[in-house]
């Protein structure tokens, strides 16, 4: 595995109200625990869009495809320890 | 009079009482003590020394008073709750007063979150009403918490601090009540700033009739810049700085705002001295010890009275 | 309830870094309760601890069980069956549960998942607050219901002190003065004459935590 992204409906548009919000919550939290691992979080993404967005869908399917190919194989996958350290990139960033 | 304490003196023969306290050095040097000391002789009644302060350490508040009392001075020593049970507390109260320390200033303290160690563990096994009790007991009764009889009890002026800019404002003439039944005999208050809500404090002091059994000394600290002001006003819990106040030294240039500050000092000491049921002043001037003799000179207070 | 969070992921690596052999034993209780060692957490926590022990090109077993609770002797031997197959003892209990298994498991390292912290209620989901510290001398009815010892950051029996402002303590913004809350809750009660005014006498701190470990026996109750 190395990369998931969740796909939900715009905010607003939910069906069960919340349940897109609790999402993007959850995949918040497990970015850190990623990060905090030495995986880097952007292997999972979220992203919202309505059933009506065949277009989206796939610009969003070929992004995250690129994305991880631009990562390459997950330390999961490779087994040679941390991609990424929290905090560094940010720094790098600046 | 109860005790050899000079304060209790002037106090008892009716005289307008001058405190002031000393900051101790944040390491093992007597002779800042000596050098603040050297700055306020001949200006006080008698000198506080703080005790950790705002949580940060520094050299002991009873090392300091011993240091004081060699050059003359009548030291009240503060003690906070924070940092000792009641088993180190009442044997400092017997040290103190078997070296001829005749006040003690009682206080909770500030919480160790405000210091340079706030992962310490904290004591508070009592509280600062608790620790007026205590002293009275010993003092008065010769006794210790326990009820045992000690062989020599401390002859120790019993004083305490008032907040009355502290919320609830509506307990804070009660909690001095309470204060007084604990058998505290003298109270300094925190620097006053808003001299009307402070003169609405002592009347409901006054109403109570707690000036009679309590001395208040009025508190008073001279603002060196608006940069002090605002950080009092702000960043100080309890404190009360008035928009006037700041507005004043706004008014005036930069290099005039110390000058400015310690002529609204002296200015709030005579008010104060009018009013009824403030039977002194407490001088506190943070690490601008040089000033209080001017201040005190510009007030009217000196010379101090021989008792 | 007991309320503990869970200790960094970081920690927990370090702790088990020798092991690849270990039980995550959580519990239903209180941890779960504030989402910090129930069955979820567990499978959480062996999830992620599984993939981490993947980045560096080693196994982890982890046999996840949860237990109804850690401190109860007969919860506790519930996995005397296969422990020895282990190399230790991963618990998300509160540090009770931890102690048990150690006690339990002698010759099985007991490790903590946890930081268990106070003894607390939800104030809302996902917020958890304490109100207890145990004292072992409650005085709940003297203060309005309001505990002075857990509150009051200094446990000031006759307070507030000269820093509560705006009902807030000196020490953190966010905490509400404890004896503010006292004293509007007597006024509520009408209790404010009988209890504040006397003066609070000195506490009794041998039935707390400074007495050292306590003990509580029911001679009714034992077998």
């Amino acid at each position: 595995m190395d990369g998931v992204y969740v796909a939900g409906c715009l905010e607003g548009e939910c069906h069960y109200l919340r349940g897109n919000l609790r999402a993007k919550k959850r995949v918040g939290h497990v970015q850190g625990i990623l990060a905090a691992l030495g995986i880097n979080p952007e292997r999972l993404q979220m992203y919202n869009l309505s059933a009506a967005m065949g277009g989206r869908f796939v610009e969003i399917a070929q992004e995250m495809t690129e994305r991880v190919r631009a990562l390459g194989p997950s330390p999961v996958t490779t087994g040679q320890g941390r991609e990424f350290v929290a905090g560094e990139q940010e720094e790098e960033g600046k | 009079m109860k005790t050899a304490s000079r304060l209790e003196k002037v106090l008892e023969k009716g005289h307008f009482a001058v405190t002031s306290e000393c900051g101790p050095p944040r390491g093992a040097d007597p002779d800042v003590i000596r050098e603040k000391g050297a700055l306020l002789k001949g200006v006080v009644d008698a000198a506080n020394i703080t005790d950790c302060q705002t949580s940060v350490v520094r050299m002991s508040s009873f090392a300091s008073c011993l240091i004081l009392k060699e050059m003359g001075f009548d030291p009240i020593l503060q003690m906070v709750t924070r940092d000792r049970n009641r088993i180190a507390i009442q044997s400092d109260i017997l040290g103190a007063a078997a070296l001829g320390i005749n006040n003690i200033l009682c206080l909770s303290g500030d919480h160790q979150r405000f210091g340079d160690h706030p992962q310490a563990k904290n004591v508070y096994d009592i509280d600062s009403i608790q620790l007026i009790m205590t002293v009275k007991k010993m003092r008065d009764e010769g006794r210790f918490l326990n009820d045992d009889e000690l062989t020599k009890p401390p002859q120790l002026f019993i004083g305490a601090a008032a907040n009355p800019f502290a919320d609830p404002v509506e307990i804070r003439a009660l909690r001095l009540a309470k204060k007084a039944a604990a058998g505290v005999e003298f109270i300094q208050t925190q620097c006053i700033f808003n001299l009307d809500r402070f003169g609405q404090w002592m009347r409901e002091v006054v109403d109570r009739g707690l000036h009679e059994k309590v001395a208040i000394l009025a508190g008073v600290t001279p603002l060196k810049s608006v940069g002090m002001g605002k950080y009092m006003k702000n960043l100080v819990p309890g404190m009360d700085v008035p928009d006037q106040v700041i507005e004043r030294l706004k008014g005036v240039a930069k290099e005039k705002q110390a000058a400015e500050g310690i002529k609204f000092c002296i200015e709030s000491i005579q008010q104060l001295k009018e009013m009824e049921g403030v039977r002194g002043v407490h001088i506190m001037a943070i690490e601008w010890e040089e000033k209080v003799k001017e201040i005190a000179q510009g007030a009217g207070l000196l010379p101090r009275p021989k008792v | 309830m007991i309320v503990a969070e869970a200790k960094p992921i970081e920690e927990v690596l370090e702790m088990i870094d020798r092991y690849d052999k270990i039980i995550l034993a959580g519990c239903k209780e209180c941890v779960a309760v504030c989402a910090a060692g129930g069955e979820k957490e567990v499978q959480l926590l062996a999830s992620a601890l599984r993939t981490a022990r993947k980045t560096t090109g080693r196994e982890l077993e982890i046999r996840e069980v949860t237990l109804e609770r850690q401190c109860d002797p007969e919860y506790v031997e519930g996995i005397r069956g296969f422990a020895g197959d282990y190399q230790a003892i991963l618990s998300i209990a509160c540090g009770v549960g931890v102690q048990y298994m150690a006690e339990h498991y002698k010759t099985i390292p007991a490790l903590p998942g946890l930081n268990t912290s106070f003894m607390g209620g939800s104030l809302e989901q996902g917020v958890w607050s304490e109100r207890c510290q145990g004292c072992g001398t409650c005085i709940l009815h003297l203060t309005g219901g309001i505990c002075p010892i857990t509150r009051c950051a200094k446990s000031l029996l006759n307070g507030p002190c000269g820093g509560s402002a705006k009902g807030k303590c000196e020490v953190n913004p966010e905490i509400e003065c404890g004896w503010q809350l006292i004293i509007d809750r007597l006024r509520e009660l009408g209790e404010f004459e009988a209890r504040y005014t006397e003066l609070f006498p000195i506490k009794d701190w041998s039935t707390s935590r400074d007495g050292g470990q306590r003990t509580i026996i029911r001679e009714d109750l034992k077998p």
